[in-house]
C-alpha cells in the first residue's frame, strides 16, 4: 500500500470461503488494513473454512476444526465480519452494497462468492432427501436424512462427487456412485485409469455405475426414490447427493451489469478487475482468459494478485497450472498438464498398466520426446512429485523417459542440482524452492544447516535432505565456497584424497598417515576408512597388531555382532554350490555349538549366537572341513549368486555356477568403500537376480552381457546394461577395471549405485574410462587388482595360526568363563536372544 | 605410560591384578572382570601407547543396547579428547569419565588402572 493521508478508503469483500479469507490474509500481509476500512460479508454463518477436506467432518472433525480462522483475526486487524448476511445488490452508480440489514458505501469491492453444486434438471430432482454437498449446512442436511437411511447415491463420478461417495460411506451407508461419462473421475483420467480407479473403489465395496443419464426420481419401493436411467434401469435409494459439477456464484455481478462470460462467470484481467475498475473478483466465480478455476491454489494465487493490486502493486495472476495430486476414498490419482494428451498435437505416449497391483501410469511427452507435456496416475503417486519437476520446469527428459514411470527403476532422481531452475520446488513440505535456497546463501548462510533455519527446508518430513544437501553443496562452489569435504575431524581430506596420499606416498599404517596428514587420535570414521584403502592397496592381513584397532568390532572379531554382543558366523560357500558333506558340517558346527541357523539371501548359511570366545573353535572346524571366512562382516566382496546355469537348466545357455565361483574366488576378500555383492544369470531369465547386484552377469548364446551399480536394499536400483556378448576374458578385465575404479574414487561407505549416479558424466564416462581406457588407467587398474588377489588369504586361517592373535578372542581376560549376561530363549527349535 | 606410585596403592586391598601388559591391545580394548564391594563388575581397559594417561577402565556394559560390548568398541577422540564408540549404536563415551558424548544423562562408571611392574591394577 503506497502512504496516503487522505481518509481511509472502504473496501468490501462479498464471501467468506477459503479464496475470501486467504484474500483478507493477503492484505493484512500488506498492511492494507491500515489504509482501508475493510468488510467482509459471508452468506454462511461459518467463519471460512476447509472445504477441501469436508468429508472428514463425518470422521470426526468439527465445525472448529475445519476453519481457517478466528473471529479473533479479523478483530484484530480491524476488519469488520458480517457473517450469515447475503448479499443482495451492488448499486454500481452509488457505490453501495445492499443486504437485507442494510447499505454499506464502497470505494473497492472483491468478489469472492465461489460456486454452487450444480443440480441437473431431472423431474424429481427437488424432492426431499436430494442433496448438494457444498456447505457445512449442507453436510448438516445430509447427516440428518442418513440417520434414517441405510443406503445413498451420488450424481457425479469426479473429484467432488468421490468426496461425497467418502462422506456418505462415513455415515455407513451402502453406497453408489452414478456418473453419466463412460468412466471415473473424466476430467483427470483417460479409459484404463479409470477403469482402474473403478476396480479399486469397488473394492472398498462402493457400487460404481457409469454411462447413466438419470432420467427421473421418484418414491421407491424398498428405498425412500428410485432413479431410473435412460435405458429403463432402475437404482433405489434413500439418499441422493447430487455433485454434478459447479456454477460460478456470479448473479450480483450479473445484475450489476458487469461484463459475464457466455457460460457464467465475471470476466476478470490479469489484475483480477472486471468490466469495473472499482470490482474485482477472485476464485471460482472469476473467469480468466475464458476458464474458470474450480481447485483453490489458483483461487488462492487470484487472490494474491488481487490484494497487490489494491494496494497499488503489479503482481498479476497468469493462469494457473491445475495439476492435482489428490487421495480419493484412499486411492493415489494425479494428473499433470496434458494428462489426456489431446492439446498437444503430434505428443507421444509412455503408459505402464499393473493390472496385478492396479497401478496405472501414462506420460505425454513432446514429439521428439525430450519434455514432459502431461502425466497422468492411478493407483500410486509416488512419481508425481519428479514428474511435476520435469514438467513445471521444463527440464530435458533422461534417455530412456519410460524409466520415470516403470516400477523398480531409479530414473529420475538423478536429477542434477545444477539442472534445476531457480523455480525448482526443492522442500515440499515448506514450499522451498531452488531459487529461496540461493538467496539465503547469499544472505551469508554458509553451510546446510544455517540454510535449513533460514528456509526451513527440509525441516518437514525430510525427505528433500540429500536433494537440499546437493543444492547447497553446489551453490556454496560455484560462490567460491570451499564445501568442508573432510572425512572427519582428524583428516582435512576426501576420503579419494587419502586413497592417492596412501597410493602415491606408499603409506600402509594409520599411524603413519595421521602422523604425516592428520592429527589427533582418529576415531570410528576415518580409522576403518582407512583400514578399507590400505586393504585395497596393500591386502595385509587386517588382524595384524597395526591394522586391528582402526577396524569396526566386526571386522576386528572376523564375524557378525548381534544385538546381544554375540557375532553371527558366515563361510563362504562360492556361488551358493555347496556339497552335501560340508553341508552337513554345518549342520553340525551349528547343532554342537547351539547356533541358529538361517540361510541368507546371498546363498549362504548364516550361524547366529557365536560367543566371542567360541569362534576360534568354530571356525577351526569350519577350516578343517575346508571352508574359508566369507567377509560378511566387512566392507568387501560379499557373495556372488548364482542360478543353476546350462549344467541342468534346459533354458540355460551359459555355466552360470562355473562362472560365479570363478568371480567370487578372484574377489574374494577385496575390501572397498563399501560391500559388493555379484550375481551371475545362465539365461535372460535371470533367476539369479544379476540386475540387482553391484556387479551383474547374465549369459546370453554369444557370452555375458554385464550390468554394473545395481543395488537391492533401501533404495533398490536397476543396474544398467554397461557390455553385451563378452567372452570370459573381456568380462573379468572389464569387471577388474569396474571394481577398482569404483574403489579408487568412491566415498566412504557409499555403494556402487551411488557412486554412479554422483559420478559427473554419467555410464557413458564409466564405459569411456572401463572399455575406451581413455584415462589410460585400465592396466593400473588390473595390475592393482592383481595385486589385492595375489594376497588374498583366508583372514581366519591367519588367526587360528598365530596364538598371538588368538588372545584377543577371550571373554575376559582374566576370566575364562563366558559372558553371564548372554542369555538365550527356544524358539521354533532353534535358541535366540532372551 | 602411567605406572603406580607408592601412594597409590596404599590400600592394596582394594586394588586388583587383572592382567599383564602383554594382555593389553595398543590402541583398542580387553574386557576383564572386576570385583566390587557391589559384587562382580565387567569392565572395559583400554590403551592408548604414547598418551597421557595411557591406560583407561570403564564399564563393559553398553547402556543403549544392553550388550557388554564396550571393551570392542573402536577408540579415537573428539576434539581431543579420548572416547571409545560403542560397536553396536555407535555412542561415544569419553574414557577419562565415562560420559555419553551425544547423551548427557548417560554416563558409563570408571576405575582407577594402574600399570605396577608390568601388571594391570585397577583399584575396585
Amino acid at each position: 500500500m503506497k502512504a496516503s493521508n487522505s481518509a481511509p478508503q472502504d473496501l468490501i469483500i462479498v464471501g467468506n470461503g477459503m479464496v475470501g479469507h486467504h484474500l483478507v490474509e493477503q492484505l493484512v500481509e500488506r498492511d492494507a488494513h491500515r489504509h482501508y476500512r475493510i468488510r467482509v460479508f459471508g452468506e454462511e454463518r461459518h467463519l471460512a473454512y476447509d472445504r477441501v477436506h469436508l468429508s472428514e467432518y463425518f470422521s470426526g472433525r468439527d465445525a472448529d476444526d475445519l476453519a481457517l480462522s478466528t473471529a479473533d483475526y479479523y478483530e484484530a486487524h480491524g476488519i469488520e465480519l458480517h457473517l450469515n448476511e447475503a448479499v443482495t445488490a451492488i448499486d454500481r452508480d452509488a457505490r453501495e452494497l445492499i443486504t437485507p440489514r442494510g447499505r454499506y458505501a464502497f470505494d473497492r469491492l472483491v468478489l469472492a462468492t465461489g460456486s454452487y453444486p450444480f443440480v441437473p434438471p431431472i423431474p424429481g430432482g427437488d424432492r426431499d432427501g436430494c442433496l448438494v454437498y457444498r456447505t457445512l449446512d449442507d453436510l448438516d442436511a445430509i447427516r440428518e436424512v442418513a440417520r434414517s437411511a441405510t443406503t445413498g447415491v451420488v450424481v457425479g463420478g469426479g473429484l467432488l462427487g468421490l468426496e461425497a461417495a467418502n462422506a456418505l460411506r462415513g455415515l455407513e451407508l451402502d453406497t453408489a456412485v452414478v456418473e453419466f461419462a463412460p468412466r471415473l473421475m473424466p476430467m483427470q483420467v483417460d479409459t484404463e485409469g479409470g477403469e482402474l480407479l473403478r476396480e479399486k473403489i469397488e473394492a472398498l465395496g462402493v457400487q460404481v455405475l457409469t454411462d447413466r443419464a438419470t432420467q427421473y426420481i421418484e418414491d421407491g419401493d424398498t428405498g425412500r426414490h428410485r432413479m431410473v436411467f435412460q435405458d429403463d434401469k432402475l437404482l433405489e435409494t434413500d439418499l441422493i447427493v447430487f455433485s454434478a459439477g459447479i456454477r460460478p456464484r456470479d448473479e450480483l455481478a450479473r445484475d450489476a451489469d458487469l461484463e459475464m462470460g457466455e457460460r457464467g462467470g465475471v470476466v476478470i484481467d490479469d489484475r483480477c478487475l472486471t468490466s469495473d475498475p472499482a470490482i474485482l473478483a477472485v476464485g471460482e466465480v472469476a473467469l480468466w482468459q475464458g476458464s474458470i478455476f474450480g481447485l483453490v491454489a489458483p483461487g488462492y494465487q487470484m487472490a494474491k494478485a488481487a490484494a497487490d493490486t489494491l494496494c497499488g502493486g503489479g503482481l498479476t495472476f497468469e493462469g494457473a497450472d491445475m495439476s492435482t495430486k489428490l487421495k480419493l476414498l484412499g486411492v493415489d490419482v494425479g494428473a499433470i498438464g496434458d494428462a489426456h494428451g489431446d492439446r498437444s498435437p503430434g505428443a507421444r505416449q509412455f503408459r505402464y498398466f499393473d493390472q496385478l497391483k492396479q497401478e496405472y501410469r501414462k506420460m505425454v511427452v513432446s514429439s521428439d520426446g525430450r519434455k514432459l507435456l502431461g502425466a497422468m496416475l492411478v493407483g500410486d503417486n509416488a512419481t508425481y512429485d519428479t514428474l511435476m519437476q520435469y514438467y513445471a520446469n521444463g527440464l530435458e527428459l533422461p534417455e530412456d523417459p519410460a524409466s520415470l514411470i516403470l516400477p523398480g527403476v531409479e530414473g529420475a532422481p538423478t536429477l542434477g542440482p545444477d539442472a534445476l531452475p531457480e523455480t525448482a520446488s526443492i522442500c515440499s513440505c515448506h514450499n522451498v524452492t531452488k531459487g529461496a535456497i540461493c538467496e539465503a546463501i547469499d544472505a551469508g548462510c554458509d553451510d546446510l544447516g544455517a540454510v535449513k533455519g533460514a528456509t526451513r527446508a527440509s525441516t518437514g518430513c525430510g525427505g528433500c535432505a540429500a536433494l537440499l544437501k546437493s543444492v547447497v553443496d553446489s551453490e556454496l562452489e560455484a560462490r567460491g565456497v570451499e564445501v568442508d569435504q573432510s572425512i572427519c575431524e582428524h583428516f582435512a581430506h576426501t576420503r579419494q584424497a587419502l586413497y592417492s596420499i596412501v597410493r602415491v606416498e606408499g603409506i600402509k599404517t594409520f599411524g603413519e598417515l595421521i602422523e604425516k596428514h592428520g592429527h589427533g587420535l582418529g576415531c570410528d570414521i576415518c580409522k576403518p576408512a582407512v583400514a578399507s584403502i590400505l586393504a585395497s592397496c596393500f591386502n595385509e592381513p587386517i588382524t595384524d597388531a597395526a591394522h586391528v584397532p582402526l577396524q569396526d568390532t566386526n571386522d576386528t572379531f572376523m564375524a557378525n555382532m548381534q544385538k546381544n554382543g554375540t557375532y553371527s558366523v558366515v563361510p563362504r560357500i562360492p556361488g551358493g554350490e555347496i556339497t552335501p558333506t560340508r553341508l552337513r558340517v554345518l549342520g553340525e558346527v551349528g547343532e554342537k555349538y547351539g547356533l541358529y541357523t538361517k540361510i541368507t539371501g546371498g546363498q549362504r548359511v548364516d550361524l547366529f549366537g557365536a560367543r566371542l570366545e567360541q569362534l576360534p573353535d568354530i571356525w577351526a572346524e569350519l577350516i578343517e572341513a575346508g571352508f574359508e571366512t566369507g567377509h560378511a562382516y566387512g566392507k568387501a566382496t560379499r557373495t556372488v549368486k548364482s542360478c543353476v546355469g546350462s549344467t541342468w537348466c534346459r533354458y540355460g545357455v551359459q555355466d552360470s555356477v562355473g562362472m560365479a565361483i570363478h568371480l567370487e574366488n578372484r574377489y574374494k576378500g577385496l575390501r572397498s568403500p563399501h560391500k559388493l555383492k555379484f550375481a551371475v544369470s545362465g539365461c535372460t531369465r535371470e533367476c539369479a537376480e544379476a540386475q540387482s547386484k553391484d556387479v551383474g552377469v547374465i549369459a546370453t548364446e554369444h557370452g555375458w552381457n554385464l550390468y554394473v551399480c545395481g543395488n537391492g536394499g533401501m533404495r533398490p536400483r536397476h543396474a544398467e546394461l554397461f557390455a553385451t556378448d563378452l567372452d570370459d576374458d573381456t568380462l573379468i578385465r572389464y569387471i577388474d577395471r569396474f571394481l577398482m575404479f569404483y574403489v579408487r574414487t568412491a566415498d566412504r561407505l557409499q555403494r556402487t549405485s551411488v557412486w554412479r549416479e554422483n559420478l559427473e558424466g554419467g555410464l557413458d564416462y564409466l564405459k569411456e574410462v572401463v572399455i575406451d581406457d581413455s584415462l589410460g588407467l585400465g592396466d593400473e587398474l588390473e595390475r592393482q587388482m592383481q595385486t589385492v588377489i595375489d594376497n588374498y588369504e583366508c583372514e581366519w586361517a591367519g588367526v587360528l595360526s598365530d596364538p598371538d592373535k588368538l588372545k584377543r578372542f577371550r571373554s575376559f581376560v582374566n576370566d575364562e568363563r563366558p559372558d553371564p549376561d548372554i542369555i538365550v530363549t527356544e524358539e521354533r527349535g532353534q535358541l535366540r536372544p532372551a | 605410560m602411567t605406572t603406580a606410585t607408592a601412594e597409590d596403592l596404599t590400600m592394596p586391598d582394594t586394588w586388583q591384578p587383572l592382567c599383564t601388559s602383554e594382555d593389553l591391545v595398543a590402541h583398542s580394548g580387553i574386557a576383564a572382570r572386576l570385583e566390587t564391594d557391589d559384587g562382580p563388575v565387567q569392565i572395559a581397559i583400554f590403551y592408548l601407547p604414547g598418551h597421557e594417561p595411557a591406560l583407561y577402565a570403564i564399564d563393559h556394559h553398553d547402556p543403549f543396547s544392553g550388550a557388554n560390548v564396550i571393551a570392542r568398541g573402536i577408540v579415537g577422540d573428539v576434539a581431543g579428547e579420548p572416547v571409545v564408540a560403542s560397536p553396536l549404536y555407535k555412542q561415544h563415551f569419553r574414557l577419562s569419565d565415562g560420559q555419553c558424548v551425544e547423551d548427557e544423562q548417560v554416563k558409563l562408571r570408571t576405575w582407577r588402572i594402574v600399570l605396577h611392574d608390568g601388571r594391570v591394577m585397577v583399584q575396585g
